[in-house]
């Protein structure tokens, strides 16, 4: 039997509770740092920058800029990541039927990672001959050029009945020999290493408006198409051959949510680099508190997979000032013994 | 009312054929029942109707083929109730039986609210209530069943395709089981096609039985015709014994083909 954990709070109060949760987040996240105003003028700081609203917080000028330069960037910035991998996870979970399954599965890190690395190596990272930073851009490119692999590859061989499962496949294999070059490359130039691990281990420190610019259109697309698919998710929880016997194109969902998904998380992680967990983290954590249905989960995936990263870049920030510990590092730190709490959970409830 | 004709259908699986060349035509409000031994093709044959394997020949409905129609507007013609079905043990009884209005809802939409009164009163016909709000995962075997047939039902799909709908219940639960389906049949005019393996509730039930043995249909009628002791040691392989009772119902009892010492 399985207890009835959902009924711990009325499902309509999720939604409500999941904003101010995020809300908190996000004040808190604003308000700890080094440098810029005392924590409690910041409140009033943000409410000035807001329209037709002057407060005078009493915050220098430098302070300001600080605030708001620096650190607010930060914080929309880790929001907006946090939100699109726990939303591509949560998607990604429900179309591929597996748990296990996280936003990079497909290949997108291990692709992003050896275009950010062939980027570093050539030394192309440091030039400013380029109109647009070739960092960010190899590295979306490279994440979408290996989930064309694995998607081409995997949808080659398996019949239509087993294609998720090969597709999940491929995706390992095409992540492992991505992987393999990205190594090879840097044992041949280890000056690099420092760089490259910098941005494998995701940096959120460099975070500026043009990032928070450059990556929204791609996670207002991606995630607008991913919640539109919350009740044919919930339809495809029967498996493929009943789905279909109900109507749903399960082939055309699968293509859909994988571009969606993979276009989101190739843009955030061009910006803030391989963040782990919080794919998997939070839509666990969502599922034990409001239930398994997808349209219930993917809303509150979004806000609170930004909640998280917000909170979760807090400690990178003061812990080790001013070297920061990189927040790859936190969410794992975080993320390893919450899965295993998890996976515990599930076994004690599972029949 | 709709009827279902299959005309020279064959399925086969890479050079595996599973059923060849298959025809029949199944009235409007009739059941028929597709009875033979494991591995006959008896479910190729509905999962051909389905649209869930590719077959060669053709499937209609009401006389227009069905691999022309769209998904959503073939699975609002045709339910198919497989023989295991997927049950996530964290879905609500509810959630699931809303699944079988996906073909009227819109590819990017939601249930409306007339949707979730149809599947609250297909609910409240098959006496689900109690159990409405509980999770699949708690549930026993029967009551299962009728929320798979319930699923079915909220398709308001005109043509029913039952895979061995009763092989995971007990001998009550069974007759519950197919009575509700011959009572849900005669109150909506449904045209069903069930794959059985009892062959005596099989001939009980249904109008029509037609034997599959190795994809080919070697004999079809009313369960009087099929039914003969000889026709399903052939097939089947089985020593029985078959009995006439005086309502027309035709009992089919096994037999120990070693005696007893």
């Amino acid at each position: 039997m399985i207890p009835n954990k959902e009924l711990q709070l009325p499902r309509s109060w999720w939604m409500p509770v999941a904003c101010i949760v995020v809300g908190c987040a996000f004040l808190f996240g604003a308000m700890i740092g080094p440098a810029g105003p005392v924590w409690w003028r910041v409140p009033g700081e943000l409410l000035d920058h807001l329209p037709w609203i002057n407060v005078h917080s009493g915050a220098s000028k430098l302070e300001s800029t600080v605030l708001w330069q620096i650190r607010m960037p930060r914080v929309v910035l880790a929001g907006i990541v946090g939100a699109m991998l726990s939303l591509a996870g949560a998607s990604f979970q429900g179309v591929f039927r597996n748990p296990l399954v996280d936003p990079y599965l497909l290949g997108v890190a291990g692709g992003a990672g050896l275009g950010a690395t062939v980027v570093i190596v050539t030394g192309r990272a440091a030039s400013s001959s380029w109109p647009i930073d070739p960092l960010p851009l190899a590295a979306f490119v490279g994440g979408l050029l290996a989930v064309l692999v694995t998607y081409t590859v995997g949808t080659a061989f398996g019949s239509s009945k087993t294609s998720s499962a090969t597709l999940v496949l491929a995706g390992v294999a095409v992540t492992s020999l991505v992987t393999a070059v990205q190594t090879f490359m840097l044992q041949r130039n280890t000056d690099v290493v420092r760089q490259v691990y910098s941005w494998i281990l995701g940096r959120l420190s460099t975070a500026t408006w043009s990032d928070v610019r450059l990556v929204l259109p791609y996670v207002i697309i991606s995630s607008g198409v991913l919640l539109w698919h919350r009740r044919l998710l919930d339809v495809l929880r029967v498996g493929d051959d009943e789905a279909q016997s109900l109507g749903a194109r399960v082939t055309r969902i699968r293509l859909t949510i994988v571009i969606a998904g993979t276009l989101g998380t190739a843009a955030v992680v061009s910006v803030s680099g391989l963040i782990g967990f919080v794919g998997i983290v939070v839509p666990h954590l969502v599922r034990l508190l409001a239930g398994s249905s997808y349209r219930r989960i993917l809303p509150l995936t979004v806000l609170f997979g930004a909640a998280f990263l917000i909170i979760a870049d807090i400690p990178g920030r003061i812990l080790s000032d001013p070297a920061e510990t990189p927040i790859g590092v936190v969410t794992a730190f975080l993320g390893a013994p919450f899965f295993i709490v998890v996976l515990r959970s599930r076994q004690g409830t599972s029949r | 009312m709709s009827s279902l004709s299959f005309i020279d259908v064959s399925v086969s699986y890479g050079r595996s054929v599973a059923v060849t060349s298959f025809n029949d035509i199944v009235h409007p409000g009739e059941w028929l029942c597709l009875i033979g031994p494991n591995g006959a093709g008896k479910s190729s044959l509905l999962r051909s109707a389905a649209g869930l394997v590719a077959y060669s020949g053709s499937v209609l409905v009401d006389g227009s083929p069905l691999n022309l129609r769209s998904a959503r507007r073939r699975a609002a013609l045709v339910a198919h109730v497989p023989q295991s079905p997927a049950m996530p043990d964290d879905m609500t009884a509810f959630e699931y039986v809303l699944l079988g209005r996906n073909p009227y809802v819109g590819y990017f939409g939601q249930e409306t609210k007339q949707d979730r009164m149809m599947v609250q009163r297909v609910i409240e016909r098959l006496d689900l209530q109690p159990f409405a709000m509980r999770r699949l995962g708690t549930l026993s075997g029967g009551e299962r069943q009728r929320l798979v047939i319930a699923r079915a039902l909220a398709q308001e799909a005109p043509i029913m395709l039952l895979d061995e709908p009763t092989t995971a219940l007990d001998i009550g639960h069974q007759q519950q089981a197919l009575e509700l389906v011959d009572s849900l049949r005669r109150e909506h005019g449904f045209t069903v096609v069930s794959a059985m393996h009892d062959l005596t509730l099989a001939g009980l039930y249904s109008d029509r039985l037609a034997l599959l043995h190795q994809g080919h249909c070697v004999a079809s009628g009313p369960a009087q015709e099929v039914l003969k002791a000889e026709t399903l040691s052939e097939f089947y392989g089985v020593s029985v014994s078959v009995h006439h009772e005086e309502d027309g119902t035709v009992v089919v009892v096994p037999r120990r083909t070693v005696p007893l010492a």
